[in-house]
């Protein structure tokens, strides 16, 4: 079998989709973040908790929706704390962003033991099914493609139209873009520096566990430790190399859900030859070469990393 | 001119820690005058303007400002939005504007309420269009900000402010970005604004576009009002005197016949992002005993030039020579080799490491020599005495050699860097933007080392946006624009003015 | 209104308060998550206490804890006090200790003198390689290192776990991944009879004491804290930006590949892909309470050391799950965080309203 045929099978196209749907929710997030100036580090312990959080809640006999928006106020609230650590009170996002992600972490580890002190198989909910539209389903090929999808692939695709549109045709997006370029130029103008640039976290943040709670309450349908692995990191690259755009945003997970998919089929292809660790390791090989790409030409906002104190110029 | 005061500010002090920056100031406005606010820098004439718009809290005195119906009302202090409100706009030295949007959005800013989906951005272009068509200022709207020239970028900062139909506008050196050309347009389009209403204060330490344009002069000193004259009754000398209290030397330069050529550029080139921050084919020699001065308006190549001759940057084509020797290492070590002596332009950024002691920053550039380390390891001890010298050989005043660089004062800072540059007796001086910022007495003394160096038998290329400092120090000036570098034949103002413009005088 | 205002000097009251409370409210504010949990808080902390300072065995384990913690912390302030964001002392971690199995299990057969050397030579190198290339990627091509080195960490996971079940697997160990054993002679001597703190320790307090003299001391500690600072003012005057960061790299990158070969040619013995429980991540925590000065990484080691030993044992005791010992680390972090802003800048209320006052 050849590359060709993997290409033209509708089930890689629906593996990539759902691949790609928790990074296109962590790309956004971490474009909305930079954005306003602030890098938020803190990605991969907010996915985790946005997993935690939305799993939990359905365990608990939430339902599902009703567990994504748990997911997003977790994600928002330790967004929160970081917003506040580097916004107002300027502290270095890096740390800060890592301080953020082994608190979220542990958080989630903590609470998820302490609710289930004695459990050996992680205990399982009903997830999101695949949503069944009436007339795209049946067109062929994008049908069955689009057909497996769950309702938060979906909204993942629609976040993309929303930040592109706040981003371009709101005067929020003006300012959110201009408070990562000047923040000088919005404080001039009688807006509020810190408070653009928490919102912004803020929202971010809780995009960002949505990715999360895609993995608990889509693509599985149970919380494991060390289930993120990495992808929060994968984002922080990935919004590099869309150049901080929503749409490349949305190109860039694409792509790399589909040359993780690939992956897996080639290696029920070579996996006599080549040993499975190539292809585990594969993801973030391309995360860190796709960096090293874009980095040369990449146009950061001005103002990130940057912090600004009120009436100091 | 009618007596309707638009604007009271009374009894306004500020200070910073222990610094300060304004004391009882008091200071009135009338409609349809230009107020000029004269003093040197760290006069107080920024911060005092800041407390106007809301950016500090003064911490006493209080400002009121004429209402729609023209009775004098208090404004909330401490807050933009407030003084935005009644109507006060500010036009900072730094512009304040995004570059990654365009000049709408930037004017748009904060004009319209954030959360609304539909905006009306056709009848805010109408608006803009008329603001243009009455002050006769123009510019791009459609542009990102960040490839406006900066006469075109300091248009639109006016815009912004007009558009939010201001009655009071506060400009911040407007002039020190501009051509004297440009410079005149501006006052003249103010002239048309105030016409119709409008009163503006104009900051500036410039003597002499004060005595042409403004309607009444008030001076700053050490924070303090110390002064306030109708320009009709003022003359140079009487406001300097004011300014400075007390007349300064004027800087001396002795007659003296240049040498064998110290550095050569040929045909140097260096790419940019713009023509703005590029060099094309530009040739350049400075001989011994002679102060080369390049004139022009920031943002015309001179990053390009200075970082060529600091080793910061590598030209693309083109032969650099010191001494006779072709450069072929365009890094900062080569050129300290080659005993060239930086004095950056940005001296915060470039010149000191801030959180590291002035003992150590005085010797950051020589940590190779015996004086200093011995197999690796810092002479502790030498390098402390070393400074204690050299702070006094150059009077640098501070909390002491073993403090954090970062908390001397500006003036103070160039000391230090003119101690590390000067000490090293180089052979070429590179001085960029040497006064900038800094009051007067630290300007003489930067000035007056150069001139030393220059009696020594050192070379000296001294990039300078005040025209002034040019004329005065200067043996021979060149003047750069978009890249290029033309040989002024001429010292006269207005010649100098057309070829800083790009116009073949 | 209130206002911020920076501090023209930190005290030394600051510096090292802020710290020390931070670690304090932490420990207070895992009392928390104790409750939430149903567990008693007084005879929680008691266990707490016990587990470290209880007996000479418990202390000894904080102790052999800490060993690693010090080389990542080193290997974190002194990268962080360049500003070259190193996060992958996990990743070097592991790459140092699969250099020591591999020389050290058999392929080499020396006696200590050259063998122990060796090992740890080969250790170094292999960390100070896997720092080179993000550093190298940074330099070269602005890659930020943040990002590569946190994936380089995954990367090199996969890799020791490929290397497990591959070249480096133990043909007498059942089928396990995990490696041959290192050889006695190879073996880092242990410290005290029947315990397991090892001579690690030594080494890593050794290691300590150099690279806090030379950060003050030296030409390459001058330059490695003016890049640090500002590099824009080094470069300018005339200090290889590049040169040291890549020398930083280096010394950072072997310092947590010597972590590795501590824990497995001090404690472990072999290599297994479960060596490290995130010492790399928490050397982060170790550095930033230790104000990324080198002798404060030793107190600060000490201290999460003796959280993590602490919390195991209350953990066993009293039924609460031993990811507090996380919670009380990262909320440490945050503290510390917090704490610096306040040892940096004080807020000042700016009570004067609209009026003149007096």
């Amino acid at each position: 079998m050849d590359i060709l045929q993997i290409l033209l099978s509708e089930s890689f196209w629906a593996a990539s989709l759902r691949i790609a749907t928790p990074l296109i929710f962590g790309v956004l997030g971490a474009l909305l973040c930079e954005k306003s100036g602030v890098l938020n580090l803190g990605i991969e312990g907010i996915f985790v908790v946005g997993a935690m959080a939305g799993w939990m809640a359905v365990w608990m006999g939430a339902g599902l929706w009703a567990g994504v928006l748990v997911a997003a106020l977790a994600g928002a609230f330790f967004g929160l704390i970081h917003a506040i650590l580097t916004v107002p009170l300027g502290l270095s996002q890096h740390v800060s962003g890592l301080g953020i992600t082994l608190f979220a972490t542990s958080v989630s580890y903590f609470s998820y033991r302490t609710a289930l002190p004695q459990v050996t198989s992680p205990p399982r909910i009903e997830p999101f099914r695949p949503l069944d539209l009436p007339i795209v389903s049946d067109l062929p090929f994008v049908g069955p493609v689009l057909f497996q999808q769950t309702a938060l692939t979906w909204l993942a695709i629609g976040m993309v139209a929303a930040v592109w549109y706040v981003l371009n045709r709101t005067a929020l997006g003006v300012a959110i873009k201009a408070v990562g370029d000047n923040p000088d130029s919005v404080d001039a103008q009688g807006l509020s520096v810190y408070g653009l640039r928490i919102g912004a976290v803020v929202a971010g943040s809780s995009l960002m566990a949505l990715g999360g709670a895609f993995l608990t309450m889509s693509a599985f349908d149970a919380f494991f430790f060390g289930m993120v692995n990495g992808r929060g990191w994968i984002c922080i690259a990935l919004v590099i190399f869309a150049s901080w755009r929503p749409g490349k945003a949305l190109l860039g997970a694409l792509l790399f859900g589909a040359f993780d998919a690939l992956q897996v089929r080639l290696q029920t292809e070579v996996g006599a030859f080549v040993p499975s660790q190539v292809f585990l390791a594969a993801p973030y090989v391309l995360s860190i070469i796709a960096l090293v790409i874009a980095a040369r030409s990449a146009d950061y906002p001005r103002a990130l990393l940057k912090p600004w104190f009120k009436g100091q110029r | 001119m009618t007596a309707e005061k638009v604007l009271a500010l009374a009894g306004l002090s500020k200070t910073f820690g222990t610094v300060v920056a304004n004391s009882n100031v008091s200071l009135d406005l009338f409609r349809g005058e230009v107020l000029a606010l004269l003093g040197e820098n760290g006069a107080g004439k920024t911060t005092l303007m800041n407390m106007l718009f809301g950016h500090y809290m003064p911490d006493s005195g209080s400002i009121e400002i004429a209402d729609k119906s023209g009775v004098l009302r208090p404004l909330q202090l401490g807050h933009p939005q407030a003084a935005i409100a009644a109507g006060i706009g500010m036009v900072h030295q730094h512009f304040t504007l995004a570059e990654n949007v365009d000049a709408l959005d930037n004017i748009m800013l904060g004009a319209e309420p954030l959360l609304k989906v539909r905006r009306d951005k056709p009848a805010a272009r109408d608006k803009v269009h008329r603001i243009m068509a009455s002050s006769g200022l123009s510019a791009p709207l459609d542009v990102p900000v960040g490839r406006l020239t900066v006469g075109e970028r300091q248009r639109v900062e006016i815009l912004k402010a007009l558009y939010r139909d201001v009655n009071v506008l506060v400009l911040d050196e407007p002039t020190a970005v501009l051509t004297p050309q440009e410079a005149d347009m501006l006052f003249e389009n103010i002239g048309a604004m105030t016409r119709d209403g409008l009163s503006v204060i104009f900051i500036s330490h410039k003597l002499r576009e004060v005595l042409a344009f403004s309607h009444r002069i008030a001076v700053l000193r050490h924070g303090e009002k110390v002064g306030e004259i109708a320009t009709k009754d003022a003359d140079e000398r009487r406001i300097a005197r004011m300014m400075v209290g007390a007349d300064t030397p004027e800087a001396r330069r002795e007659a003296r016949a240049p040498g064998a050529p110290i550095i050569q550029l040929e045909k140097v080139s260096v790419p940019g992002r713009s023509r703005r921050d590029s060099l094309d084919r530009v040739d350049l020699a400075v001989r011994e005993g002679e102060i080369l001065g390049i004139a022009g308006i920031s943002g015309n190549g001179q990053v390009a030039l200075a970082g060529v001759i600091s080793g910061t940057v590598r030209p693309t084509a083109g032969t650099v020579s010191i001494q006779g020797t072709r450069i072929t290492r365009f890094e900062p070590a080569a050129m300290i080799a080659a005993r060239v002596g930086r004095i950056p332009e940005d001296r915060h950024r470039d010149g000191i490491v801030g959180a590291m002691s002035v003992a150590e920053n005085l010797v950051i550039e020589r940590l190779g020599d015996a004086e200093v380390q011995r197999r690796g390891m810092l002479r502790r001890d030498a390098i402390l005495s070393h400074a204690k010298r050299l702070c006094r050989e150059f009077d640098v005043r501070g909390p002491g050699s073993q403090a954090a660089a970062r908390l001397l004062s500006g003036g103070n800072i160039q000391k230090l860097i003119l101690a590390r540059v000067f000490e090293q007796q180089p052979k070429l001086i590179l001085a960029n933007q040497p006064t900038r910022g800094l009051d007067m007495g630290a300007a003489a003394e930067v000035a007056r080392r150069l001139l030393e160096a220059r009696s020594r038998g050192a070379g000296v290329v001294l990039i300078s946006e005040d025209l002034d400092e040019i004329l005065t120090l200067a043996d021979r000036v060149m003047v750069i624009h978009d890249g290029e570098l033309k040989e002024a034949d001429s010292r006269d103002r207005e010649a100098l003015g057309l070829l800083m413009a790009g116009e073949a005088a | 209104m209130i206002r911020i205002e920076p501090r023209p000097a930190p005290s030394r009251v600051l510096k090292f308060g802020v710290p020390l409370l931070s670690a304090v409210i932490a420990l207070l504010l895992a009392a928390i998550p104790l409750s939430l949990a149903g567990a008693e808080i007084g005879p929680a902390y008691v266990e707490m206490f016990k587990g470290v300072f209880g007996t000479r065995f418990a202390f000894s384990e904080m102790l052999t804890r800490a060993t690693p913690l010090i080389f990542t912390g080193l290997a974190a302030a002194l990268a962080f006090r360049a500003r070259l964001w190193n996060i992958g002392a996990e990743g070097q971690l592991y790459l140092g200790a699969m250099a020591a199995v591999a020389v050290g299990a058999g392929a080499v057969d020396a006696p200590a003198v050259i063998l122990l050397p060796l090992i740890v030579l080969c250790g170094c190198a292999a960390g100070a390689t896997g720092m080179a290339v993000p550093a190298y990627l940074k330099t070269r091509f602005g890659a930020d290192e943040v990002v590569t080195t946190l994936l380089l960490n995954f990367v090199i996971l996969i890799f020791v776990q490929y290397m497990l079940e591959g070249p480096l697997k133990d043909p007498m160990g059942l089928g396990w991944p995990q490696s041959s054993p290192i050889l006695d002679q190879g073996m880092l001597p242990p410290l005290m009879d029947r315990m397991r703190v090892h001579s690690g320790l030594i080494v890593a307090l050794a290691c300590t004491a150099v690279a806090q003299f030379l950060l003050a001391r030296s030409v390459w500690g001058f330059k490695l804290r003016a890049v640090g600072e500002n590099s824009a003012a080094a470069h300018h005057a005339g200090i290889g930006v590049k040169r040291t960061l890549l020398g930083v790299a280096v010394v950072s990158g072997a310092l947590a590949g010597m972590a590795g070969v501590s824990e497995v040619a001090g404690l472990k013995g072999y290599l297994t892909s479960d060596l490290s429980p995130g010492f790399g991540y928490t050397g982060i925590v170790v550095a930033m309470l230790a104000g990324l000065s080198p002798a404060g990484v030793v107190a600060a080691a000490l201290f999460i050391a003796s959280v993590f030993v602490g919390a195991d044992s209350m953990s066993r005791a009293m039924g609460v799950s031993s990811f507090l010992a996380d919670l009380v680390v990262s909320t440490s972090l945050l503290c510390v965080l917090v704490g610096g802003f306040f040892a940096r800048f004080r807020l000042v209320r700016t009570a004067v309203r609209a009026g003149p006052a007096g």
